[in-house]
């Protein structure tokens, strides 16, 4: 063993393991560090027999390990093999701690107070991160684990689960599932609600705590381990419990601290921030490299090729090009002037003023994740009311916005090295204004995903898209006429804020005198009447509210509060004032506005005295159905019970018209006044679900729908981020025989979803599970088959400012 | 090139935002009022043709009848593919069950017409018996339609099916536990009444929600008589909950008992009536 290796590699995932292996081809001296006693341990933790995908296809890997889409277990003994047959060397049982020194002697320290000197350091360790420890005296027990692999494998034993969030609830439903396992199992939790877990996991413990099943204990802490003991501060002061074993599931801590205690710099204090690097993966500490889900490549493929390339590169192979080189090759290929992949990046990273700041390697990803095109003077890049929530970046050439409806011929230019699109970006709202090219133009067109990355991580980025937003809103909400500079004194007040669901922007009777514009989310708006609230409308994002105030001098005539987490956009009145005494006509539109409002509110404020009880229903239901995430919903199915006969004929139709599987579930979820709001995806502005997508495989397509490609890998992420519960894994399903050959027959098992029992028999054994859900129906002519497979006109599907409105709630309510 | 998108966002709003109307209101009524004016057509007509020496089948006006009858039997019988095949196309369901009511019921009056009021014992008597047949249930199936969905809905309590099958399940387990320090003719009558397959119930029980012979009733009664003491309290309170259980679930059976039952004679009689109706025709055919 030599005193200093040349590189040494900490955590042992795809992207450590690849380059170890690659170190160990080359004969370079090195040591493969890793916290657990096994290799890869994120992919160990992978549910058993999960079929692991190798996306994206058309991404070549680049490693002396093998890698092709599989069983979990046979890709981890071919890599078990490999590493043994290749010699590399590796160290097991050994979390690194602290890295310190300069390039050419780092000291690397573990756990248990070893040593180990470096050259360089590659650090490949993910980002699952560390669990967080319990800290109370006996802590250091044996008996207590962070982890819980299988249930099953435990019996007759007083089990405490610590944790009150899904991790903690699932374990603790897992370990008193079988009887026969005889274990006793409590769960503990801080406080009185669970209030971080899913609706659904909650309402299983109830049942367990109700069966006797599981002993719940509320306003609990632990407050001592001891060996078959533990000491609980309750409410009622300390008790002592019999307890063999601990599993404390109180989350984890991001590897982040780790990294910055290092000295490696972040791209920006947001949570979604990676390391930043060179394009030879070095980070802002000369001599450590960062690769892999540590990095922001979170595919195994990605880890893979990236292990491969850095130690290339620290060998000296400075010509070497990146696996994806091809992939950019092909998309440059459709625009004009035969330049290369390097030309292009540069092109598109010093023309386009968002992008200035970016380092290669994530200008390199940022394109992986974008498309290219190149259009000809006067062609349609997108038009008024598209959905689509991409946004544009203008590398060359320029465009011109036709900013009024009626007439296209009034147009505002927008030049090179801007952008456009980031309205539907933001607000996750329909495109506000058609879009033509003025000269032959290259754009550069970054996916959602891919915008709001770029945007959380890189603050220049951020501050360039929100002040051109702010801007771009405030024109094209108050129409034509006005120019930039008209506005620019509003711009320079304007100050973004983030509101919680509930919280009120505008408080009845207040005399503050702001505008707000919604940027993101949506508002409701409430009167007072008669000591309780009453609703009067619903605000949808890229409406602007609290005009009154400043137009007339009154109090504030009406509470406007947040129907889920909003973004809005405050602007002093005295300025909202000033434009409008400047713009007459703009003065008179606000006017309208303002009298359109009044004559809502005043049909509400009378129908009170008259109709109590109407107006009461319909503020409940609109309250019902924020509760129920329609507020953030952009199309939701609805089902009217009071026509609803049970046939489950809307479940049959999705499920045929879909691959055999129904992606609704009619009976589940919640009801008031015969409104019922079924398991079935919201297609939410700011979908949850795509927040942790490896793949990024989930996307709003032209419909505005949200839906899931083929390049799922299966990893459940999307699951567990739907607040709504709508995301199922399954495989799919066998073709069933046809309805003729049913119904003459009785073959196969009739329309809709066929059974578990049918499809696990017919099917094949080997099928992946992948995400599924609602796409809308997109692509299928005539639209959602739930809906016109209802045969009473019980289920309907609707958006969200169509349908909070007066006339349609109580047409429900009644 | 990236493509010019075509929008359409009237196309698209119309798609998705769906009008809020029943099946009976469908377009305001549209086949409604279609199948009023055909009867009202048919009626006059009926008066106003001559037809010697008396109206029937057979004339040539009876034959115009005959054929948009039997045009209309045929298409109201496609409803039950329709229901199945969920094929792409702006089609809805609703419309069809719309247009479907209606131009049903319309077949009282062409069906009858058609007959000119000759009834007798034959194959032709028959069919028009057994188009009655299929259009009263019909009519009974509007009724419940109508009538029984908020019932359902307000019986479910915002619980599925299977909530409700899990809810008895989990009584049971606690219902077992409790039972075990009862005397053994008790805890035989608690056994047989949890040993009860719920959803065994003959037609009439399902249909009516009175189940006599329910075991778990039994048990509570006979239990109410016996000793008092903390063991037979918790195992009372447990099957009084029990009971609660099975009624909500009883209860929804018999809904959708209700809203079911009429179908197991409209679409039987409907296809003896497709077979009569070849019968009829082919017969009228082979001895003109
Ligand atoms: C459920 C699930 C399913 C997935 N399915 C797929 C799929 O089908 N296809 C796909 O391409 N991707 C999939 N992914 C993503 C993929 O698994 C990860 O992105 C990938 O494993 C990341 O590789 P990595 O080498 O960067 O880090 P990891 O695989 O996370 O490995 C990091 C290693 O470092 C070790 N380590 C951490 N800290 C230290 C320390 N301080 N000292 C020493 N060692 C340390 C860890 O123990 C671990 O072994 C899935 C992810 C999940 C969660
Ligand atoms: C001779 C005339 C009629 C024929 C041949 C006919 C035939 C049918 C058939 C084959 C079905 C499909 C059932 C299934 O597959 O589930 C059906 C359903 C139905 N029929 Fe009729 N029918 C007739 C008249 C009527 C009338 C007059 C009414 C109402 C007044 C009516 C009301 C209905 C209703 C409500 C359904 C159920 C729709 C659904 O739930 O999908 N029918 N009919
Ligand atoms: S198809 Fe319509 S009536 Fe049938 S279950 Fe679904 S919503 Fe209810
Ligand atoms: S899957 Fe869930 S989070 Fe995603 S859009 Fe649908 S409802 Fe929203
Ligand atoms: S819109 Fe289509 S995919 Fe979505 S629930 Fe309805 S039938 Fe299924």
């Amino acid at each position: 063993m030599p005193d200093r290796y040349r590189v040494a590699i900490v955590g042992s995932g795809p992207a450590g393991l690849s380059a170890a292996a690659r170190a160990a081809e080359l004969g370079m001296s090195h040591v493969l560090i890793e916290k657990t006693d096994h290799l890869s341990d994120t992919i160990f933790k992978y549910q058993k027999g999960k079929h692991v995908m190798a996306t994206p296809s058309n991404l070549v890997l680049r490693s002396d390990l093998d890698f092709d889409a599989g069983k979990r277990e046979a890709i981890l003994d071919t890599w078990d093999r490999q590493v043994e047959e290749r010699q590399v060397n590796v160290k097991l049982d050994a979390e690194v701690v602290e890295i310190t020194g300069e390039t050419g002697a780092f000291e690397i320290k573990t756990k248990k107070g070893e040593t180990i000197e470096a050259e360089a350091v590659v650090l490949a360790i993910g980002t699952q991160g560390n669990p967080n420890l319990l800290r109370i005296p006996g802590a250091d027990l044996p008996h207590i684990q962070y982890q819980l692999d299988d249930p099953g494998e435990y019996f007759d034993e007083h089990i405490t689960v610590i944790g009150s969030g899904d991790a903690g609830i699932e374990n603790a439903l897992g370990l008193a599932a079988d009887p026969a396992q005889r274990n006793t199992v409590s769960i503990l939790n801080r406080r009185a609600e669970f209030a971080r877990a899913k609706e659904a996991n909650v309402k299983l413990l109830e049942e367990a705590e109700a069966d006797g099943r599981i002993s719940v204990r509320r306003e609990t802490n632990p407050a001592e381990v001891r060996p078959g003991e533990l000491v609980l501060d309750t409410r009622d002061g300390q008790e002592t419990i019999r307890c063999d074993r601990i599993i404390a599931r109180t989350g984890s801590q991001p590897p982040r601290a780790f990294v910055e205690a290092i000295g490696i710099g972040f791209t920006s204090e947001d949570r979604a921030a990676f390391p930043q690097l060179s394009p030879s993966f070095e980070t802002t500490k000369n001599g450590i490299h960062v690769i892999g889900a540590l990095a922001g490549y979170p595919l195994i493929k990605h880890c893979m090729n990236q292990g491969y390339d850095v130690i290339e590169f620290l060998n000296g192979n400075t010509g070497l090009k990146p696996a994806d080189e091809p992939i950019l090759a092909e998309k440059f290929a459709a625009l004009p002037g035969n330049r290369s992949v390097d030309e292009w990046l540069d092109t598109f990273r010093s023309n386009v003023v968002i992008l200035q700041e970016l380092s290669p390697l994530q200008m390199r990803e940022l394109m992986l994740d974008s498309e290219v095109a190149y259009y000809d003077t006067g062609e349609v890049i997108f038009v008024r009311n598209d959905p689509g929530s991409s946004m544009f970046a203008i590398a060359e050439g320029s465009v011109a916005v036709e900013v009024d409806s009626e007439d296209p011929s009034i147009t505002v230019p927008i030049e090179q090295g801007s952008i456009f699109g980031e309205v539907g970006l933001i607000s996750g709202r329909r495109r506000g204004s058609t879009i033509r090219t003025a000269q032959p133009t290259v754009v550069m067109e970054l996916s959602r995903t891919a915008a709001l990355k770029l945007v959380a991580t890189t603050p220049s980025a951020n501050r360039a898209v929100n002040r051109i937003t702010i801007e771009r809103q405030l024109l094209q909400m108050f129409g034509s006429g006005l120019a930039k500079e008209d506005v620019a004194e509003l711009v320079e007040a304007a100050e973004t804020l983030e509101v919680r669901a509930g919280e009120k922007v505008i408080e009845e009777g207040a005399e503050d005198k702001d505008v707000y514009v919604i940027q993101r989310g949506s508002m409701i708006v409430e009167k007072d009447i008669g000591g309780h609230p009453v609703f009067l409308s619903y605000v949808p994002a890229g409406s602007y509210v609290g005009e009154m105030a400043v137009v007339d001098g009154s109090p504030r005539s009406a509470t406007v509060r947040a129907a889920i987490k909003s973004e809005v956009v405050r602007f002093p009145g005295e300025a909202f004032n000033r434009l409008l005494t400047r713009n007459p006509r703009l003065f008179e539109r606000v006017r309208e506005d303002m009298a359109s409002r009044r004559d809502i509110n005043r049909f509400i404020e009378g129908q009170k005295h008259s109709f109590g009880g109407a107006v009461d229903m319909y503020s409940a239901t609109a309250q019902f159905l924020i509760d129920n995430g329609i507020g953030e919903a952009t199309d939701v199915l609805l089902i009217d019970e009071t026509l609803c006969v049970g046939c489950d004929n809307c479940e049959k139709a999705c499920a045929d018209s879909h691959d055999g599987l129904s992606r609704l579930d009619r009976e589940a979820g919640r009801t008031y006044a015969h409104l019922h709001v079924p398991t079935s995806c919201r297609h939410c502005e700011h979908p949850h679900c795509m927040a942790d997508c490896p793949p990024n495989a989930i996307k709003r397509g032209p419909d505005g729908e949200v839906f899931i490609d083929e390049t799922c890998i299966g990893c459940g992420n999307c699951q567990r981020n739907c607040p709504y519960d709508v995301i199922r894994m399954d495989p799919k399903p066998p073709k069933k025989p046809s309805l003729l050959s049913w119904l003459l027959f009785g073959r196969g098992p009739g329309p809709g979803e066929a059974s578990y029992e049918w499809r696990k028999e017919h099917g094949d054994q080997d099928a992946a599970k992948v995400a599924i859900k609602c796409d809308m129906c997109a692509g299928i002519e005539g639209g959602p088959a739930c809906v016109r497979a209802c045969p009473t006109g019980a289920a309907i599907r609707v958006a969200p400012e169509k349908f909070l409105t007066y006339t349609k709630l109580t047409e429900n309510g009644s | 090139m990236a493509s010019v998108p075509d929008s359409d966002f009237a196309f698209h709003e119309k798609r998705r935002d769906t009008d809020h109307e029943s099946f009976l209101a469908h377009r305001r009524f549209r086949w409604l009022k279609l199948a009023t004016a055909l009867c009202v057509a048919a009626v006059a007509s009926y008066f106003l043709v001559d037809v010697e020496p008396r109206h029937n089948g057979g004339s040539w006006y009876g034959y115009t009848l005959g054929t948009i009858g039997l045009g209309l039997i045929v298409w109201l019988s496609l409803l039950g593919i329709r229901k199945r095949r969920i094929s792409e196309g702006r089609w809805s369901l609703k419309a069809w069950t719309s247009a479907h009511v209606y131009l049903g019921l319309a077949l009282v009056v062409i069906g009858t017409l058609h007959t000119g009021f000759q009834l007798g014992w034959n194959v032709h008597t028959l069919a028009w018996a057994l188009m009655l047949l299929v259009i009263v249930s019909g009519l009974y199936g509007i009724v419940v339609y109508a009538t029984l969905p908020s019932a359902l809905s307000d019986n479910s309590r915002e619980m599925t099916r299977r909530e409700m099958v899990e809810a008895v399940e989990a009584i049971d387990r606690q219902v077992e536990k409790a039972a075990q320090p009862l005397g053994r003719e008790q805890a035989d009558l608690v056994i047989a009444a949890l040993d009860e397959d719920i959803f065994h119930a003959g037609v009439l029980a399902r249909l009516s929600g009175r189940h006599t012979y329910c075991r778990t009733t039994r048990a509570l009664e006979n239990l109410a008589h016996g000793v008092r003491d903390e063991a037979t309290d918790k195992v009372r309170s447990l099957l009084g909950r029990r009971k609660a259980q099975l009624d909500q679930i009883r209860r929804h059976m018999k809904i959708r008992a209700r809203l079911e039952v009429w179908l197991y004679i409209h679409v039987p009689a409907t296809i003896a009536l497709l077979a009569a109706l070849t019968a009829h025709v082919v017969s009228v055919f082979y001895y003109w």
